[in-house]
């Protein structure tokens, strides 16, 4: 059955391959949405029924010596989850897109990306072994690729595209390079051999100790989910990758690509809890990040950057949890991030369609009568994503600030709750400024309208989910998703670890709870004070006030400029160098064997009279000689 | 063999004779501007050749008469090839209006 959930993506994206030119839009979509409907149906019953976790059903793939590598599903409580969420948010997302890419001319190719794409992610949740997590790593980097460039006659969108391909393509390298030592280290590309040896105490490599090699290879793999997930430094990404279709945002920003690198690195886990620089490292670049992104989503004027930027921020949370250890945080989190960034974006989606394309927040304004529903479920995903109890962002959020206060991380649950406070500010900035007040652009307004159904229906069904994920692990049901996902320690998906490795859980403390609620709450007054309807000219006042530092928002911390300056620039450099060695040395060493040989032949060319006659001569003349020379020495030879 | 009466020839000028034939007829195969003088000159290499086997079926280490069967052989198939030859020669002459050897050269190209 395991097979299937990957199964039916592939099977919709073969037809859609094979024949969806020749089909009609509504029956591309259908064939596409119901396939990743049964991936869903299928998940769900993995999930309630996930079975002994780390079993493998798989076929024998490759055998190199004495190296047998498989190719099949692993299952888990943790995959199970993975493969839940993505195939529930790309359910919604496919149907969105029915709506919003209608009349698109490459329909049909823009369908049969999507259904790779989410048949990637899924193959990439259930991978069995590292080296098919891997394939099916660099499938989704070349889904998000393609879908990022969909629109490639934009320049921007080609631009984007292959930023998103190069950068993520850097964490990439550090990945691989993380499995080759793996499997040098311990001749396995499998899981659980691979945990095994890394707890065995004869771990190691001839030139690095068991333990430097264990926070090598750790902080190797994280690289590539540092890649993935838009970290710093290597968000940059992310943002440009706005230029796609609204639904790819969001099904990259919620299910198929940042949550690769999340899940990479909870896959992993039993790896980073053996090594405490690593755990480190993962936690601090998850601050640095959340607050940075949150720094720089203050100041942004188009509508899907200050999500994105929010989606960079969200990770940033995700990886802080699972630094600090508290894996089952970090997944749940992901869990219910995946539904309100969903939805977020399917709402920004809608308010782009309405407006005829336009996502400068400054051009809109008081859309909140012109559509109802994407203002409520809007208004339900930005109180998710602020953390306003008692919808789904609250929980989560405040059970990553609780693990990091609890766990001894001071400095980052600051962190954490300025990056809150940032957060409720940015989103809610965002609100007022879309759906509250009067338009600020009466063409646009004039003809804005809400989408068909089946833009409004994921919405609601995204905003119900927005609201109520969190409550599947509150103190009242007794954390079942923590117990769910706790599950796995100690099985051969998590060999050798015991609940203790794998994550640290902790109990709610009211105090805490308040105070995150009165931060929130604080982001959000602030917004409203700043951008309300009676709001006038604070905004433009408070930006002036800030100056610079606004100004450096507004640039998101001269990271591009910084990137160009120097990684590009000195990467330009290098390809002229090595062109000019290539145009002036490579090249002119074969021009001249060319011409050696070009030269040889038109020398050769003379003899080449067509006399018959003449080389009769000098066939006679050398046998001459060869009868001269056997009458002088008695033999030829 | 050696019959009575019979004039001796010692076997060097006959193989002499076979050498000058053989020359001449290189000669004029390499020189001849007329494609009919360079067939007649392969002739005479051939016969220089036939002179040999023949003075050799007789005056050789073993004589015997495989020697003269095999002149006879190459006179056949000089016939042949003579006639193939000339057969050749009619048709080129027919599309390049030429029996001239320097005219052909389209090996050049």
């Amino acid at each position: 059955m395991v097979w299937w959930i990957p199964g039916f993506p592939l099977i919709a994206f073969a037809i859609t391959l094979l024949v969806g030119r020749r089909l009609a839009e509504p029956v591309v979509a259908g064939i596409a949405v119901m396939a990743t409907l049964i991936s869903f149906v299928l998940s769900t019953i993995l999930l309630l029924h996930p079975g002994t976790p780390g079993a493998v059903t798989q076929l024998d793939w490759l055998t190199v010596g004495q190296t047998h590598i498989g190719f099949g599903m692993q299952t888990s409580h943790l995959n199970a989850l993975m493969a839940f969420v993505v195939s529930l948010v790309s359910t919604l997302v496919l149907l969105y897109s029915r709506g919003y890419m209608a009349g698109d001319e490459r329909f049909s190719v823009y369908y049969q990306y999507l259904n790779l794409f989410v048949f990637s992610m899924l193959g990439l949740v259930l991978s069995a072994n590292l080296l098919e997590l891997y394939i099916f790593w660099e499938m989704v980097g070349l889904c998000s690729y393609l879908l990022v460039g969909f629109w490639f006659f934009k320049p921007e969108a080609a631009l984007a595209a292959k930023k998103s391909f190069i950068v993520t393509r850097i964490g990439d390298t550090g990945l691989f390079a993380g499995i080759v030592l793996l499997w040098l280290a311990s001749g396995s590309f499998n899981f659980d051999a691979v945990f095994q040896a890394a707890q065995s105490p004869g771990f190691g490599l001839g030139w690095l100790s068991g333990s430097g090699l264990i926070t090598l290879v750790a902080i190797l793999v994280f690289l590539g989910a540092v890649g993935k997930s838009a970290q710093f430094p290597l968000h940059v990404w992310l943002p440009d990758a706005m230029e796609g279709p609204t639904p790819v945002s969001a099904l990259i920003h919620a299910a198929t690509m940042v949550a690769a690198g999340v899940y990479l690195v909870a896959r992993m886990f039993p790896l980073f809890a053996l090594s405490h620089a690593a755990l480190t490292t993962v936690a601090w670049i998850g601050g640095v990040t959340a607050l940075l992104a949150a720094l720089i989503a203050l100041t942004q004027r188009d509508i899907k950057r200050v999500i994105a930027y929010s989606t960079v921020s969200q990770l940033g949370y995700m990886m802080m949890a699972l630094g600090a250890g508290a894996y089952a945080y970090g997944v749940f989190h992901l869990f219910t991030h995946a539904f309100f960034k969903a939805l977020l974006f399917l709402t920004a989606g809608s308010v782009i369609h309405a407006l005829g394309g336009e996502q400068d927040l400054f051009k809109m304004g008081g859309l909140a009568g012109k559509l109802p529903i994407t203002r409520w479920t809007f208004l339900a995903a930005a109180l998710a994503l602020a953390g306003i109890f008692p919808l789904s962002g609250f929980w989560s959020k405040d059970a990553i600030l609780t693990a990091l206060l609890a766990g001894g991380h001071g400095i980052l649950y600051a962190v954490g709750l300025i990056t809150a406070f940032c957060t409720a500010f940015y989103i809610f900035r965002l609100y007022f400024l879309a759906f509250a007040g009067t338009p600020r652009d009466e063409a646009l307004y004039a003809h804005a309208h809400e989408g068909g159904w089946v833009m409004t229906v994921p919405q609601v069904v995204l905003g119900v989910l927005a609201v109520m994920a969190g409550w599947w692990n509150t103190p009242i049901g007794g954390h079942p998703i923590e117990r769910y996902l706790l599950g796995d320690a100690g099985t051969s998906f998590f060999a050798g670890t015991s609940a203790g490795d794998i994550g640290h859980v902790y109990p709610e403390n009211v105090l805490w709870m308040v105070i995150s609620l009165v931060v929130a709450l604080a982001g959000i007054g602030l917004a409203a004070w700043m951008y309300g309807a009676r709001a006038d000219q604070r905004a433009a006042a408070a930006a002036s006030a800030a100056g610079p530092l606004y100004r450096v928002s507004l640039r998101k911390f001269y990271l591009d400029e910084i990137y160009e300056s120097s990684v590009v620039r000195a990467g330009k450099w290098l390809a002229r160098i090595a062109d000019g060695l290539d145009r002036f040395v490579i090249q002119s060493i074969v021009y001249l064997a060319s011409r050696m040989t070009y030269a040889a032949g038109w020398g050769l060319r003379l003899l080449q009279t067509g006399q018959v006659q003449t080389y009769g001569v000098v066939a006679a003349l050398g046998l001459f000689v060869l009868i001269a020379i056997a009458m002088l020495r008695g033999g030829v030879m | 063999m050696g019959g009575t009466g019979a004039i001796q020839i010692p076997t060097g000028s006959i193989l002499a004779l076979g050498a000058i034939l053989f020359c001449i007829g290189l000669y004029g195969a390499l020189t001849k501007r007329n494609l009919i003088m360079v067939l007649v000159s392969i002739e005479l290499m051939l016969n220089a050749a036939n002179v040999n086997l023949v003075a050799f079926s007789r005056l050789g280490v073993s004589p015997n008469l495989n020697g003269q069967i095999f002149s006879l052989f190459t006179i056949t198939v000089a016939a042949a090839e003579i006639a193939v030859g000339l057969a050749l020669l009619l048709a080129v002459f027919r599309v390049r209006k030429t029996t001239e050897v320097r005219d052909l050269d389209l090996h050049r190209r």
